[in-house]
């Protein structure tokens, strides 16, 4: 469709797109002029008008009440992260080339954990996790996203080495290479690519998540989701301290949308098409 | 022979942390709450003293029969509709009309797409605010005040407060499905842009040189060649919409006579709020149910194209 398109067309396309980019943008706007207002400034009748003056005091005392859980956030984030990402890649691995008798089966066994609500393991996660002195923990929190990120990392990574030729593996084994070391020297080294983007998708998904961290945790090792929701259903707390909460919570994962698009879009498609 | 063996024991060995651990946290943990929703584990002291009192599928049928939880579906099925419809025709528009690669094109992708890292906790956060109705006529807070500003005043009412009802569906979550649509069309244009990108341009010109209009190369050639695209893309809506937990938590709650009220919500609070353990483990597993009816033939139709 590379016909030249006449005025009136150009004009109707990007009617279309500035118009949706207000949409989007209609709830930043409502963040960032609200969570820059000072206290004096924060009234109902003035939610749509920009700040009279630019004033931090939001976000200052947003950030005392929240500094806790941002680091809770980050002691969560980046172990679960790193862990589900290793283990992901080596499961990949062993699946897309070391195939044994029935490893498709578990695979699909495997990548069965990745679809169901987690509703329905939830109570007894609870109890589990009570049972192993893990619960209202940080570490406990890490071990549960560790596991219900293995079956998309694994799926991720299996996607990305099947595409890698078996002869490789084949002559590696014929000069004497093992599992382990054909890992190390040509899978590990190949597969940069593929963990940035994993690495980002589990970073994004793990620092937006609700329902583990709601259930799971309790006020010292909330992660900053569960504190946002605490600190906006307040009615004491006002509208430009709740909105610069929301704008800190979102800061971290919009920062690598921001630098890191490009993986972050490979992420999301290869987490929603098939294996 | 032998050596095969040993590589399959190493490749077990590599997998196995994997496999036990997700042994016990998916099919252990589903079993028990299949369990729990067959006992009588609805008073705490029952729980506490592990009552094995089987009651089997009464809890299910009590659920069926309770006027929140059939309010619970009626609100997943028109919410998952209109989150889905919402999200296509809008990811489809945008989609088609970046194709074209109009200047500055780059920046309304990325700009369309960013609500997608961000969590629905904020999301509900901020939409919750512009959204909250105020008190009509007088009071009107959040979009009821801009279109108070803008000389709109007919265009306000109570948003997800509102008790109205059409046909099952309660209009209070629209607000929660604008919300929600916000958050995901652009999910659903990168994934049209994607599939659009590796379409032959030659295709398309040769059906524009037999004279065939936009609406029919769209109908007639994109949108049946997008159509495995379109289904995963609906399936993984599907599926976020039934696991819409923390935005109708963040956002609105259950709501005045549940209109926001979703099963996920339902569950939460049976469970962890009010020690109803056998009714909010018989809730997971009706959503689970729904899931697998969702996911399970989508699921084979892919496996047996491969």
């Amino acid at each position: 469709m590379n016909d030249k398109m006449t005025t009136r067309e150009k004009v109707i396309r990007y009617s279309i797109l500035i118009l949706f980019a207000l949409f989007f943008l209609t709830p930043m706007y409502v963040l960032l002029s609200t969570s820059l207002k000072p206290f004096a400034d924060v009234s109902i009748n003035t939610m749509w008008q920009l700040p009279s003056s630019i004033s931090f005091e939001g976000f200052t005392e947003a950030f005392a009440k929240l500094a806790p859980n941002v680091l809770n956030s980050f002691y969560l984030v980046i172990p679960a992260t790193l862990l589900s990402a290793i283990m992901g890649s080596m499961n990949g691995y062993v699946l897309s080339h070391w195939k044994f008798k029935g490893s498709d089966t578990l695979f699909a066994l495997i990548l069965f954990g990745m679809f169901i609500p987690y509703q329905s393991v939830l109570f007894p996660l609870v109890q589990f996790m009570q049972s192993i002195g893990l619960y209202g923990s940080i570490p406990g929190l890490i071990l549960v996203h560790v596991v219900y990120g293995l079956p998309i990392t694994t799926l991720m990574f299996r996607n990305y080495y099947q595409d890698v030729p078996d002869a490789l593996t084949e002559a590696a084994k014929v000069d004497g290479a093992n599992i382990f070391s054909i890992y190390r020297h040509i899978f590990f080294p190949i597969s940069i690519p593929s963990f940035v983007v994993v690495f980002i998708w589990q970073f994004t998904n793990i620092w937006n998540e609700f329902l583990f961290a709601v259930t799971l945790t309790n006020t010292k090792s909330q992660p900053i989701t569960v504190a946002l929701t605490n600190l906006a259903g307040s009615q004491v707390v006002e509208w430009n301290v709740q909105m610069a909460g929301a704008l800190i919570t979102a800061l971290p994962t919009l920062l690598v949308y921001i630098i890191f698009g490009r993986y972050f879009i490979k992420g999301m498609l290869a987490g929603s098409v098939k294996g | 022979m032998k050596r095969k063996h040993k590589e399959s024991l190493t490749s077990l060995a590599i997998l196995s942390p994997s496999i036990i651990t997700l042994a016990v946290f998916v099919y252990g943990f589903i079993s028990r709450t299949i369990q729990i929703s067959m006992l009588d584990w609805d008073t705490f002291s029952n729980f506490m003293r592990k009552a094995k009192d089987y009651v089997w599928f009464e809890n299910y049928i009590g659920l069926l029969q309770e006027s929140r939880f059939q309010t619970d579906l009626w609100n997943t099925l028109y919410f998952t509709l209109f989150f889905i419809l919402g999200c296509l025709a809008i990811g489809i528009l945008l989609s088609l009309i970046l194709n074209n690669k109009p200047k500055g094109g780059y920046f309304f992708q990325n700009l369309y797409l960013f609500p997608m890292a961000i969590s629905f906790v904020v999301t509900g956060t901020v939409w919750r605010w512009i959204f909250a109705p105020g008190r009509l006529p007088n009071n009107p807070r959040g979009i009821n005040l801009l279109f108070e500003q803008l000389g709109l005043n007919s265009l306000q009412w109570g948003w997800f407060t509102s008790t109205g009802n059409v046909l099952g569906f309660n209009i209070a979550l629209i607000a929660v499905i604008i919300a929600a649509v916000w958050q995901y069309s652009g999910y659903t244009m990168a994934m049209w842009l994607a599939g659009l990108r590796g379409i032959d341009q030659q295709l398309i010109e040769a059906a524009r040189i037999d004279g065939a209009s936009k609406w029919q190369v769209f109908s007639k050639i994109l949108f049946p060649i997008q159509k495995p695209i379109t289904l995963s893309a609906i399936i993984v809506l599907a599926h976020v919409s039934l696991k819409a937990f923390a935005l109708i938590y963040a956002m609105t709650g259950s709501g005045p006579n549940n209109v926001t009220d979703i099963p996920a919500v339902y569950m939460f609070e049976a469970t962890f709020r009010s020690n109803r353990y056998s009714t909010g483990s018989a809730i997971a597993i009706v959503l689970l149910m729904m899931v697998g009816l969702l996911i399970i033939p989508y699921l084979v139709h892919s496996f047996k194209e491969d």
